[in-house]
């Protein structure tokens, strides 16, 4: 009983400590303006992380991520638009650093490939419905021919029983 | 005839994504393009890691092509990699170094114990000439030909292997340039 008190307690110390650390990454970034404040928010939450290859600089305790915070923080601070701030990371980092990479050659199958496997399947699905309709109505359909001799056979079998 | 062909497509599908997950499987996720090749260095103002009161610019390299190395002593790797540099230097090897984030007085005691083979070094003490650069992790290599521009960027040490399979033909190659 007593040890199952103590891990909760234990639980809830390790739930407040993570809390209070969580708090005190973000206050580590006072605003006055609360419209700089919301650019800085998203571009932390945009912006990736070149160390830790899949997490934003928001979410990572490397370094680096640090310091790409400090540098957003200072360029928010002094005026800078989002796309300012997003270009002065692409330009020392490449497109990696943006969650959002451009449309260009390299990135085309990124952009347009779910796209185009889409079409593939979409064409592959009409091809397969259409060829089934033809097979069946073939069956259905007989010649002029092909009934008088459906009908010659089965008076024939007529006759015989 | 054409049903056939129609039976293809699935495996067209699939060797297309198999090549590309082929060749992913063999790329290294760390080695990103640089940003940085063939722009030329980026301007700065530093201290001189051994004589703090002097300030370098990147006019303090000097002419010629060089190696800029990345490194600190908080960097287990840049030990790894700091006795083939010595070698390097030996040769004939131009290198720079920047002290990224370290403590300059650390950094000062590991070149007395395990020898200099910079020429000078830029005490980078915030990072900041490292992100310029688009630093992510030390140590980093940059190759700099005879006109200043990065012309290649190595992540990792640099050992024997990195040195003949990549760096040596660049470097070889950056001090070229001026003679075309």
């Amino acid at each position: 009983m007593s040890f199952n008190r103590l891990i909760s307690i234990g639980f809830a110390a390790t739930l407040g400590l993570i809390s209070l650390s969580a708090n005190a990454t973000i206050d580590a970034y006072p605003f006055q303006d609360e419209s700089k404040e919301a650019e800085f928010k998203e571009l932390i939450n945009e912006l990736r992380c070149p160390k830790c290859q899949n997490q934003t600089i928001s979410d990572s305790d490397a370094g680096l991520a640090k310091d790409l915070k400090d540098k957003t923080y200072e360029m928010v601070q002094e005026g800078a638009t989002k796309r300012e701030v997003i270009g002065y990371m692409v330009d020392r980092y490449g497109n990696f650093v943006h969650y959002q990479p451009p449309v260009q050659s390299s990135t085309w199958v990124l952009w347009y490939g779910p796209f185009a496997f889409m079409l593939v399947a979409f064409i592959a699905i009409v091809v397969v419905i259409r060829q089934r309709g033809k097979t069946t109505t073939s069956t259905v359909e007989l010649s002029a021919q092909e009934k008088a001799r459906l009908d010659e056979l089965m008076k024939k079998d007529d006759s015989k029983s | 005839m054409n049903k056939r062909l129609i039976l293809l497509v699935p495996l067209a599908c699939f060797l297309f994504v198999g090549a590309f997950f082929y060749t992913a499987l063999f790329s290294d996720p760390r080695e990103l393009e640089s940003a940085l090749v063939g722009k030329p260095v980026p301007e700065f103002e530093l201290p001189d890691l051994l004589n703090p009161s002097r300030q370098l610019t990147k006019q303090s390299f000097g002419e010629g092509h060089y190696l800029i190395n990345v490194w600190a002593t908080w960097c287990p790797t840049c030990r790894a990699e700091h006795e083939y540099l010595n070698k390097l230097a030996k040769l004939g090897v131009k290198i720079v170094g920047i002290n990224y984030k370290d403590e300059p007085a650390k950094a000062r005691v590991w070149l007395e114990q395990l020898g200099d083979p910079y020429v000078l070094n830029v005490q980078d003490y915030k990072g900041d000439l490292a992100i310029d650069l688009g630093v992510y992790g030390a140590p980093e290599t940059y190759v700099v030909d005879t006109n200043g521009i990065i012309v290649y960027r190595h992540v990792g040490d640099v050992n024997e292997r990195v040195w003949r399979d990549k760096l040596a033909e660049k470097y070889r190659e950056a001090g070229e340039v001026n003679e075309l």
